[in-house]
């Protein structure tokens, strides 16, 4: 049982235990217990998505859809200038999404991880950051309205305090108004894998960095930033395929002036063009899987669980 | 850094926190307050006196939708979702302790579901149960739609679990002569069971929330979060934040129960092992 002792691999030490074991778990036993899972993934969504792929080539017209192999699907997708425009503006939502947040959140996390002594504090803190968390999104969303508005809080706020004349116009059913809902709903997702890189840093590591004589500032940079690079990369997957496939967000508060591809997606939903919308969620989903995949290069997450 | 002496860094990261604070809450508490508005007030400030009229007209019958409905089929398919993810991944989980063929895929899949943009899996399932001539409900469609959203949470949050699972407590088990099941029954699953709570309370409460996955998959009869989109697009009195806040309390008060849950479980084991 020596291998026992070197080693804390679950794995091995089943095996190293199956000697002396009165009744060993069957071989079959792993795939028993990861059948209800599989089972579930791969009929809601390996299933499904192969279902949008083949219906991608299928035909329409204004009362139902036909089984057939046409690319006319694609092409109308990809000659139309709409949806060129319609990929750069929910690019850009993504860009300035991401941007913002990973401001945000590694601001926050570092506060936290690294500002913040007592433990106890540390949880309290980071509790407090996730409570809005578990509200509705579309809850946390109509709650700008009255911030917002026309006559909304920031705007009487500013003009009562003499700041502008008129109201502003942009504040709400805008750009701005779309991105602040992204940032306020999905910084929760960058805090989190970002603090939780920060509190496995061995402190040890810092200690020596300011031993040797580096600044806040340099420990920052050469030391905290590098070791924080998987909760950065994990954090922006989320943020990033969150926005690519918004619709709501961007309906409710660009008051519909504005457009993405999730939302254009639920719009030929709506209008029942089934074979339209699976050809743009296939295309969604590689641009979508490209980034992914890019963002992945920098960091294996296997390693991080 | 952690010098003796705070410096200006602590007190100027100190007040970008609490801003972020203010930013998370701010809004939210803007709507609880104005869901109190008097009968004749709007959206926005000023408060136009202060009552109870927008929840009294939440409960009476509403020209749009039916919010009692909705309100109790999201608590029936968030309690399926519960079980179903804490006993799909837990169950993973021991899986994913030994080595099986297919466990890298398996892994893959999972992480996939997390970052399927949710319209997809709304619109594949609908065309899937579509083509097979099935009707799309809450509590099948919706369900599995669900599912691919808190399977994964809860498949990861199992693994943080068992990588701090100290397993000797299991070979102590076993050399004790307990069967397999036994050294599960009797040993894991209570050392497990507060982690088991939190994947549960995670289960529910994405579910309790979810718009997007439950959009083609609901079939007719609307969930909660489909109400209130409903009601953002119809509705320009302060019910809807009524409504708001009354989904806000109950998401609180669910957390706080099983907090409470997990405190007392805590007390009760610390009474049972003597201390």
């Amino acid at each position: 049982m020596t291998l026992t002792a070197e080693t804390s691999r679950p794995s091995v030490t089943a095996a190293a235990g199956r000697a002396r074991r009165p009744r060993p778990l069957p071989r079959i036993a792993p795939y028993l217990q990861a059948a209800p899972l599989t089972v579930a993934l791969l009929l809601f969504l390996l299933v499904p998505i192969l279902t949008i792929v083949a219906v991608s080539f299928w035909d329409y017209d204004s009362v139902r859809i036909y089984p057939d192999f046409v690319l006319t699907n694609y092409t109308e997708l990809l000659t139309s200038p709409v949806t060129w425009k319609t990929y750069l503006n929910t690019l850009k939502y993504a860009a300035l999404t991401w941007a913002i947040t990973l401001g945000i959140g590694f601001t926050v996390a570092y506060f936290l991880a690294f500002h913040v002594r007592s433990t106890t504090w540390q949880m309290v803190l980071f509790l407090v950051c996730t409570i809005p968390f578990w509200t509705s999104n579309i809850i946390r969303m109509i709650s700008w309205i009255p911030f917002l508005g026309r006559n909304g809080l920031l705007n009487s706020g500013l003009i009562s305090a003499g700041i502008i004349d008129q109201p502003l116009e942009f504040l709400l059913f805008s750009d701005f108004s779309v991105v602040l809902a992204f940032v306020h709903l999905y910084a929760l997702f960058m805090v989190v894998p970002i603090f939780n890189s920060m509190m496995r840093i061995d402190r040890a590591l810092i200690e020596a960095a300011r031993d040797g004589g580096a600044s806040a500032a340099q420990t920052l940079w050469n030391v905290i930033l590098p070791l924080t690079k998987p909760g950065i990369a994990i954090g922006s997957i989320f943020v990033v395929t969150l926005v690519m496939g918004d619709f709501i967000t961007v309906r409710l508060m660009s008051g519909g002036q504005s457009a993405s591809i999730g939302l254009m997606i639920a719009n030929e939903i709506s209008l029942l063009q089934y074979p339209a919308a699976a050809a743009n969620a296939v295309v969604l989903l590689a641009v979508v899987l490209i980034m992914v995949v890019a963002m992945l290069r920098v960091v294996d997450i296997r390693k991080e669980l | 850094m952690n010098t003796s002496r705070r410096g200006l860094s602590f007190y100027l990261l100190g007040a970008f926190f609490a801003l972020f604070v203010l930013f998370l809450y701010g809004p939210t508490a803007t709507i609880l307050i104005l869901s109190f508005q008097g009968p004749e007030g709007g959206l926005t400030f000023p408060m136009n006196g202060v009552s109870l009229h927008w929840f009294r007209n939440l409960f009476e019958q509403q020209a749009v939708g039916d919010f009692g409905g909705s309100f109790r089929r999201s608590i029936a398919l968030g309690l399926m979702v519960m079980v179903l993810t804490v006993l799909f991944s837990v169950l993973a989980g021991f899986a994913f302790r030994r080595r099986f063929r297919g466990s890298g895929a398996l892994f893959y899949l999972a992480v996939a579901s997390l970052i399927v943009p949710s319209i997809l899996v709304s619109l594949g399932i609908g065309l899937f149960f579509n083509i097979l001539g099935l009707e799309p409900a809450w509590y099948s469609s919706a369900l599995g739609a669900h599912l691919t959203w808190t399977l994964p949470f809860g498949l990861l949050i199992v693994f943080a679990i068992f990588n701090r699972f100290n397993p000797a407590y299991e070979e102590a088990a076993r050399d004790l002569g307990a069967t397999p099941w036994q050294t599960v029954r009797h040993v894991v699953l209570p050392i497990l069971l507060p982690s088991l709570i939190g994947v549960g309370l995670f289960g529910f409460t994405l579910s309790y929330d979810e718009f997007a996955r439950t959009l083609m998959t609901a079939g007719s009869f609307n969930t909660l979060p489909l109400e209130i989109y409903g009601m953002t697009t119809n509705v320009t009195t302060p019910v809807l934040y009524a409504l708001g806040s009354l989904t806000t309390v109950f998401s609180f008060s669910v957390i706080g129960l099983a907090l409470l849950g997990l405190i007392l479980l805590r007390r009760h084991r610390l009474r049972r092992s003597g201390i």
